[in-house]
């Protein structure tokens, strides 16, 4: 690794102004990611501390620490924070709010203004959540799901909402940045089977931004018209069907998980080439497996409803469809593996998130196989099972994404280095934190043990210890990161623009970018990832 | 004309193509927003086409039609007035969007005449809603006058059966109906409302001679924004009104 000492160059995005206003009223898309990045980060340590308390209180088959209702409205905090305020935004907003620009060679994002009116509009959304809890919390779960939300719910449950449609804004502004941004501003050279993978990746997640959250924006609005003015859309008292929420809600929530696991699949298309000192293998068929994904996703939201009152046909149709998703999902797994098959692979910090990312993304999606399957999914629904299948794509997949990409380019971000060994160290212990909180729930939701009570047999005790002994290990291994970050702002060693010796535009700006990224536009005259060609000089430059 | 390229885009070209671009996208998540509320109005109609049928009739077609012949003469307006600004006649421009700014302005007002007779009628749905097929007189269905609805066959049916008459569950349908017509309406009017106020900026920099030949971006993208307003005027009308 080469951290020779540079000083960083004089003027860069960070040094262009050090007051409050420059950073609130900043439309440089790295400044908006770090406002980003800050705020999700705040979010991530509230809904991590929910979980604290509802996993303490499942320790005991008793309900000793907390009421059911408290512990309702833990569970529902957690996840509306984790999803709406951290794991929808993570990748995409910060690390794709910072890269893509950098990565196709432009000044900033199409839309640089709209880019800071979606943080605004984030904070308005998370506001309104975090008001929600002061006030008293929700008790719906995440789901919002009628009549419950709209009818039996305290009121509280329209701010959280509200909060969910605000952000929800937020994210579409993203989406429709990023589009526009690919389309019009990549540099000279730069064609679209040029791009690397991280901007398909991010591509794929916009359209399903743009396209799926004014849906759940529609099934808001009309809860919050049903819940405000009294006139009913879902309500069963008026021959309204509670269930046509639920079809707008997962229309939009499902293909919402790929906005948050795609473009941690793109940060992982970056490491594992880089790593891996060589081309990705099958390049055209990752990207084009980031849009099948896109597509295939937002036809298959009934597998959430197998045992909502849906008929038989509409069962197997979406049973069918959500097992499609599977093929693209393995082709990116297979390509990773062949990626990194006779390369010369260094197992530094990024390089652990990647492959803990493809470990538990793998056992995620071959658990979703097991509840696509109608028969199965009737016996495991709402248990632990589920619980464990989504951590496993969501935390095992978005999460890890996010931190290797965090880590892989934080030398670039802030022009330091953060410390090797506690990387290594902190990613090793989220992978085994993260399996002993999960496998468990696994085993005992097979078992029959459903989701969403605090209180539970005893032969149950077990697993829910080993779960929360994860938990616990889990928590101090996110707080690791978290401290060294922070110290190597100061004490790091200074980054050179490229310290991985990685191929990408973002390498050739300058650690951390001046505010226009490049002195002047790049030209590209080659394809993604051109590791191959020099393997000899990078073999030499990596094991010093 | 290089002053209105921002620093982040290479020429005028480029900054037109995304600005463009970004107003297609935009409507691309509205035709989704939208898309959901016909989805739930095409739902229901399929499980209750009597009681749309019978709510359908108490709208006034009438006032109906001329909303949407004002609508496409806006949309027209708005047409000439992109046409102005990129032949270099900006103040022919604002002429044109005063023009649609004032047609839209009477579109909301008919509008507004229509919910009042909705609320003198207590059509709006909530606790003083009401609906008696016998006293909608001239709006009422021709021939069958007392609808049985197959309770069994209606998800939720059951849940009313017991105490009610078969014309007080039409009522309750009928307010579903409503409730449709209120959210879809009025947030196509809210649509209406912020296009409105978009022209009028539009118009205000045209009269000042902000755009020619080189650059009229603002002109060409507000107006996709009000043809894509008018256009979902354009399906909610016969759905609304004319189906029946
Ligand atoms: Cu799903």
């Amino acid at each position: 690794m080469t951290t020779e000492l540079l000083a960083p160059p004089e003027r860069n995005y960070l040094s262009a102004g050090y007051t409050a206003r420059s950073w609130l009223l900043t439309v440089d898309h790295k400044r908006i990611a770090i406002l980003y990045m800050v705020s999700i980060t705040l979010f991530f340590f509230v809904g991590g501390a929910a979980a604290v308390l509802f996993r303490l209180e499942l320790m005991t088959p008793e309900g000793d620490l907390v009421i059911s209702e408290t512990y309702n409205k833990l569970f529902t905090l957690h996840g509306i924070v984790m999803i709406f305020l951290f794991l929808i935004p993570a990748v995409p907003a910060v690390l794709g709010n910072f890269l893509v620009p950098l990565m196709i060679g432009a000044r900033d994002l199409a839309f640089p203004r709209i880019n800071l009116l979606s943080w605004y509009l984030f904070m308005l959304g998370g506001a309104l959540v975090m008001w929600s809890t002061f006030v008293g919390g929700v008790d719906t779960g995440w789901t919002f799901y009628t009549p419950y939300s709209s009818t039996y719910a305290n009121t509280n449950v329209m701010l959280a909402a509200l909060g969910a449609f605000v952000t929800g804004f937020s994210s579409i502004l993203t989406g429709l940045n990023f589009i526009v941004t690919v389309h019009t501003m990549r540099a000279p050279g730069l064609r679209w089977f040029r791009l690397p993978l991280f901007i398909w990746a991010h591509y794929a997640t916009s359209l399903i931004m743009i396209l799926g959250t004014p849906v759940v924006a529609a099934a808001i609005f009309l809860v919050a018209l049903e819940r405000g003015l009294g006139i009913g859309i879902f309500d069963p008292k008026l021959g309204g069907d509670p269930l046509l929420f639920q079809h707008l809600f997962w229309f939009y929530s499902h293909p919402a998980v790929y906005i948050m696991v795609l473009p941690s699949m793109g940060v992982v298309s970056e490491i594992i080439a880089c790593f891996s000192r060589k081309r990705i293998f099958g390049y055209r068929f990752v990207a084009m497996s980031s849009m099948a994904i896109a597509v295939i996703g937002f036809f298959v939201w009934g597998h959430h409803m197998f045992v909502s009152g849906q008929s038989v046909y509409a069962g197997l149709v979406f049973s069918f469809l959500s097992m499609l998703v599977a093929i693209p999902s393995a082709i990116k797994v297979f390509n990773w593996t062949a990626t990194m098959h006779k390369g010369h692979v260094w197992l530094s910090t990024p390089m652990l998130y990647a492959l803990g990312f493809i470990g538990l993304f793998t056992m995620g999606g071959l658990t979703g196989l097991f509840l696509a399957t109608v028969a199965v999914d009737v016996h495991v629904h709402d248990t632990y099972f589920v619980v464990a299948h989504f951590h496993y794509i969501m935390v095992g997949g978005s999460v890890m994404g996010y931190l290797g990409g965090l880590h892989f380019w934080w030398p670039k971000i802030t022009g330091r280095m953060y410390p090797e060994w506690w990387g290594r160290f902190s990613a090793v212990l989220v992978f085994f934190g993260f399996n002993l909180t999960f496998f468990p729930q696994f085993v005992v939701g097979y078992l029959g043990m459903p989701r969403r009570y605090h209180t539970y047999p005893e032969e149950f005790q077990i697993y829910n210890v080993m779960s929360t002994a994860g938990a616990s290990i889990l928590g101090v291994a996110y707080l690791i990161p978290l401290i060294y970050f922070i110290w190597s702002l100061k004490y790091g060693p200074r980054a050179t623009a490229n310290p991985w010796d990685a191929r990408g535009l973002e390498w050739e700006a300058a650690s951390p970018p001046i505010t226009q990224n490049f002195e002047t536009t790049p030209i590209v005259t080659t394809d993604a990832y051109p590791y191959a060609e020099d393997e000899q000089r990078t073999e030499e430059t990596l094991l010093v | 004309m290089t002053g209105h390229v921002a620093h982040h885009f290479d020429d005028a070209e480029q900054q037109f193509h995304a600005a463009n671009l970004g107003m297609w996208i935009f409507l691309a998540t509205e035709v989704m927003f939208f898309g959901s509320l016909f989805a739930a109005y095409t739902a229901y109609r399929y499980m209750f086409p009597e009681a749309f049928v019978a709510g359908s009739h108490s709208l006034d077609v009438v006032m109906g039609t001329i909303n949407t012949a004002v609508l496409l003469l806006s949309s027209l307006f708005v047409a000439l007035a992109v046409n102005a600004a990129a032949t270099n006649r900006s103040r022919a421009a604002a002429g044109f969007l005063v023009g649609a700014i004032v047609m839209g302005v009477v579109f909301l007002g008919i509008k507004a005449v229509e919910y009042a007779d909705k609320f003198a009628h207590n059509h709006v749905p909530g606790a003083h809603f009401q609906f008696h097929r016998e006293s909608e007189g001239e709006h009422a269905v021709d021939g069958e006058h007392h609808v049985s609805v197959n309770e069994s066959a209606i998800p939720g049916g059951d849940f009313q059966a017991g105490h009610n008459s078969p014309d007080r569950t039409l009522e309750k349908r009928v307010e579903l109906f409503f409730s449709l017509y209120f959210a879809m309406t009025g947030l196509h009017a809210l649509h209406m409302v912020i296009g409105v106020v978009l022209l009028g900026i539009v118009a205000y920099q045209a009269w000042r001679g902000a755009y020619s030949q080189t650059y009229f971006t603002p002109v060409e993208v507000s107006g996709l924004y009000w043809h894509f307003v008018d256009i979902v005027w354009v399906f909610l009308f016969p759905l609304l009104y004319l189906i029946r």
